[in-house]
């Protein structure tokens, strides 16, 4: 790209900021970098730029890169969700198409800095994934690589597993825990009675109760509290991965410190799992409202209507995030400016309100939120939306058109970001400082096949045997792996 | 609020984490070499340089939900209603999980690596060789090759090497006259390219592929006795470069054919070994003596021979096995069926019980396609002594 097109595109790109500014974005100051597409997929597949090794990066590199080479797909944008953030442009985009992706990164970077649940982000993860970096990269000089990577393996088998409300616990004063901790933990379970008295101290406590002693935990030093347990040592546990990094017989302390840092990168990554569609609708809503305030050519209007309708284009029998997102945000602010009748009485719209309530929307909800507060009837109607599942083992067939049912099967799939929700239930089960996992079943079975090799893993971490009980065929059934077979009942 | 453009010529993260990757598959293939040795795509890979093959352990594994035990929100044009049918089971790219995680789709079990067919061979054959070869020293053939290597200022006319005379001659008129031309060529200037010779002896080898046609070698031992060719053929020719090959297939008579009528022929007719091992000790006879070459034949059938023609087999292959290095017999039961099932009527069993000299006699049974690569260990294992 020549010097006088970057010129340009810094051009274009005051504008665009000056364009967003007026329409009351309020992005955090924003870098742009112009790559080749080489660079575009590494940091593509790795989420973000300068992180630790691991072969499984290299395999998304190289798909991501091969359907690049192949002309199958293409990424035109990276963004960074930092502080300042930083955009990613492909060197080989038009400057039409650089000026869509500049519009729509300042977009995510208004959602990043604004909507709730990117409000404990750390904000310099850039640095953070670095130092994890270094860090793993001294383990694998001192332990081996092949060490390291088999270790690996196995936390990233559960790393989705976290706690997305973990600052809640680590911003809690806590009771000071030292390293001698773990060791005193390992000699209570030998006495059984020690065991049993820490799943029955406190029977009635649910998973809220603590929210209502806030107060008295701040008041009390919390070393003066006898029967407050170490953190983690609250079951059941969603955490699997913090439960596991402190509580494993068996760990070493660089391994507890990987465990660690993967678990404040999955706790990074997690917000946008959180908001994934309305963060693809809000950028996409806000790149098409800049991009008509700026003065293009012809051709240039042409290749922009083109690219917009090719990202908020409906899939064929897929839900594309960024269509949904879009189509809903439209939605809300054209009924918001619009109220009907029994709106204006019953809810006291005043009409005209829609830009500030898309601006109160991005603050405040997430994509479960989002989608249950605000996908409509006309909108499930207008998009035909259906459930679909498979019928008699052979065809995929639509089985539900009913625009609530559709919604709240969406709502269902998207809860914990998609993933099984999975506890520890109890971490010296048999008396035996073995692990019994449960899956919370919602409806959905789990896949057998992949839940014994993930067992297989968690054993790796635990070291001693471990369970999981989960729902199959409407019946209750454990499956065990104790390292060497697995076991069903 | 600018745009920047850096050097990332020295990004090269992905790079060795792509090799990093890359590393896995191999180790994932090495795994499973069982599996793959004896895979369709390869056997008929009709001279790709590359083929998929399905490797199990290197899926990312994650608790997740069974995709065909789920129910899943999709998007119609506008028209769709209850009961349409918008895929069946097993079609790709229909009723798929719309949000795009990797391997959520059904029919993905596993993940299929492109290998390299070269680098596949040569783990493969990594630890192959031909038994018991000897040095057959009067006619040990010399693989002879003249490498030209060096440059001298004598030598033949022939032989001249004019680009690095016309340097010299110009470098020379350079320090004589401070002018770099060329012309006025002296003796001096002269430079002739001489060659080593590069002796290798190899002894000469003859195997002989012998494939058994008849009627009762249906598709599935038809297959296995080709993929195990084939990949005999492939070593040989990788390894050795001086193995001859000699195709013979037979039903009740033998005929020599090319490798190509010996790959591609159908079957038909009864069994008669004997004609088989007939035909090759004739050959063996006429072309190749065996105090001039190693000889290894092996034979591929699934064991239902006439009855009276056992005998006959018998004293054959005692014969084969005296003139030759080694005689290797794969015996290819029905698909599936395990030892248990192995008939007494069959050669495998006669020949075991019944061959005076066991030790240069290697018998084994394929039963399924697994086998293959552990048959071609055994056959051109280290040694080769293994019964």
């Amino acid at each position: 790209m020549e010097d006088r097109e970057l010129k340009e595109l810094e051009r274009a790109l005051e504008q665009i900021w000056e364009v967003a500014r007026r329409f009351g974005l309020d992005p955090f100051p924003t870098r742009f970098e112009m790559v080749p597409a080489t660079v575009m997929y590494e940091i593509g597949s790795y989420a973000l730029p300068g992180r630790y090794s691991h072969w499984t990066f290299g395999k998304a590199y190289q798909r991501m890169k091969t359907m690049y080479d192949f002309g199958l797909s293409k990424i035109y944008e990276v963004v960074i969700n930092t502080n300042p953030s930083y955009g990613f442009l492909l060197e080989t985009n038009s400057p039409i198409q650089n000026k869509l992706v500049m519009a729509h990164v300042l977009g995510h970077v208004d959602f990043f800095k604004h909507n709730v649940y990117f409000s404990k982000t750390n904000r310099r993860m850039v640095d953070s994934v670095s130092t994890h970096a270094t860090r793993m990269a001294e383990y694998e000089f001192k332990y081996g690589r092949k060490t390291v990577e088999r270790f690996l393996d196995a936390v990233l088998s559960i790393e989705e597993h976290i706690d997305p409300n973990f600052f809640i616990r680590r911003e809690r004063p806590q009771p000071r825990t030292d390293n001698s901790e773990g060791r005193a933990r390992a000699g209570d379970a030998k006495t059984p009675g020690a065991a049993s008295s820490s799943s029955s101290a406190r029977p009635k406590e649910g998973p809220y109760d603590d929210l209502w002693n806030l107060d008295a935990a701040n008041a009390a030093p919390p070393a003066a509290q006898p029967d407050e347990r170490p953190r983690g040592e609250r079951l059941p546990e969603k955490d699997l991965v913090y439960y596991i990094l402190r509580n494993s017989p068996t760990l070493e302390d660089w391994q507890r410190d990987v465990m660690a840092m993967i678990h404040e990168e999955t706790e990074y990554f997690i917000p946008q799992m959180q908001t994934k569609t309305m963060n693809e609708g809000w950028a996409s809503y806000w790149h098409s409202r800049i991009l008509r305030e700026l003065e293009l050519t012809d051709t240039e209007l042409l290749e922009f209507a083109d690219l917009h309708s090719g990202v908020v284009s409906p899939h064929k029998g897929q839900l594309n995030p960024y269509y949904l997102g879009y189509k809903i945000f439209e939605d809300i602010e054209r009924r918001w400016d619009n109220p009907t009748a029994e709106e204006r009485e019953k809810l006291g719209r005043k009409g005209g309100e829609g830009r500030a309530k898309i601006f109160e929307v991005r603050e405040l909800d997430n994509d479960v939120s989002f989608l249950r507060n605000y996908l409509t009837e006309e909108l499930c109607e207008e998009l035909d939306l259906y459930v679909y599942e498979l019928v008699e083992d052979e065809e995929w067939t639509v089985t539900e058109k009913r625009w609530e049912r559709v919604r709240d099967q969406l709502v269902a799939n998207m809860t914990n970001f998609g993933f099984p929700y999975i506890v520890v239930e109890d971490g010296d089960y048999n008396g035996n400082r073995e692990l019994y996992l449960k899956h919370s079943y919602e409806g959905a079975e789990l896949d057998g096949n992949y839940a014994r090799k993930v067992l297989e893993h968690v054993y790796i971490l635990w070291g001693r045997p471990v369970h999981l009980e989960t729902i199959v065929d409407d019946e209750r059934v454990r499956m065990h792996y104790d390292g060497e077979e697995h076991d069903e009942d | 609020m600018s745009i920047q453009r850096n050097d990332w010529s020295l990004q090269r993260k992905g790079i060795i984490d792509q090799e990093r990757h890359k590393e896995r598959v191999k180790e994932a293939v090495r795994k499973n070499l069982g599996s793959i040795v004896s895979n369709e795509a390869i056997i008929l890979s009709d001279g790709r340089r590359t083929v998929k093959v399905p490797i199990r352990s290197l899926d990312e594994y994650k608790f997740r939900f069974d995709h065909r035990k789920r129910k899943h929100v999709g998007q119609g044009d506008g028209k769709t209603k209850v009961g349409d049918v918008i895929g069946r089971e097993g079609q790709p790219g229909q009723g798929q999980q719309g949000k795009g995680q990797a391997g959520q789709d059904a029919g993905a079990e596993y993940y299929e690596a492109e290998v390299d067919l070269d680098e596949l061979a040569a783990m493969i054959f990594e630890d192959l060789q031909l038994p018991f070869l000897e040095e057959k020293a009067k006619k040990a053939v010399q693989a002879k090759t003249t490498r030209f290597n060096e440059i001298r200022r004598t030598g033949v006319m022939a032989n001249l090497d004019k680009r690095r005379m016309i340097l010299e001659n110009i470098k020379r008129n350079a320090r004589e006259h401070q002018r770099a031309r060329f012309g006025d060529v002296r003796k001096e200037d002269l430079r002739f390219k001489t060659w080593e010779e590069d002796k290798r002896y190899e002894s000469n080898a003859v195997v002989l592929a012998l494939m058994d046609v008849s009627g009762s070698m249906g598709e599935f031992k038809k297959y296995i006795a080709r993929s195990f060719f084939f990949w005999m053929v492939r070593f040989l020719r990788t390894k050795y470069d001086n193995v001859e090959i000699v195709f013979i297939s037979h039903h009740t008579e033998a005929k020599e054919v090319t490798e190509e009528q010996f790959f591609t022929q159908g079957e038909s007719g009864g069994t008669v070994v004997s004609s088989a091992y007939q035909l090759a000790l004739d050959i063996i006879n006429t072309r190749y003596r065996p105090q001039d070459w190693n000889i290894y034949p092996f034979h591929f059938s699934d064991g239902d021979n006439y009855y009276s023609d056992n005998e006959e087999a018998v004293r054959l292959a005692d014969e084969l096995i005296t003139t030759c290095n080694l005689f290797g017999y794969g015996e290819i039961g029905e698909e599936g069926a395990s030892g248990y099932r192995r008939s007494s009527g069959a050669l495998l069993s006669i020949f075991s019980d019944r061959l005076k000299r066991k030790d240069r006699f290697i018998g084994v049974r394929i039963d399924d396609k697994e086998d293959v690569y552990p048959a071609l260990k055994q056959f051109f294992g280290k040694r080769g002594v293994e019964a």
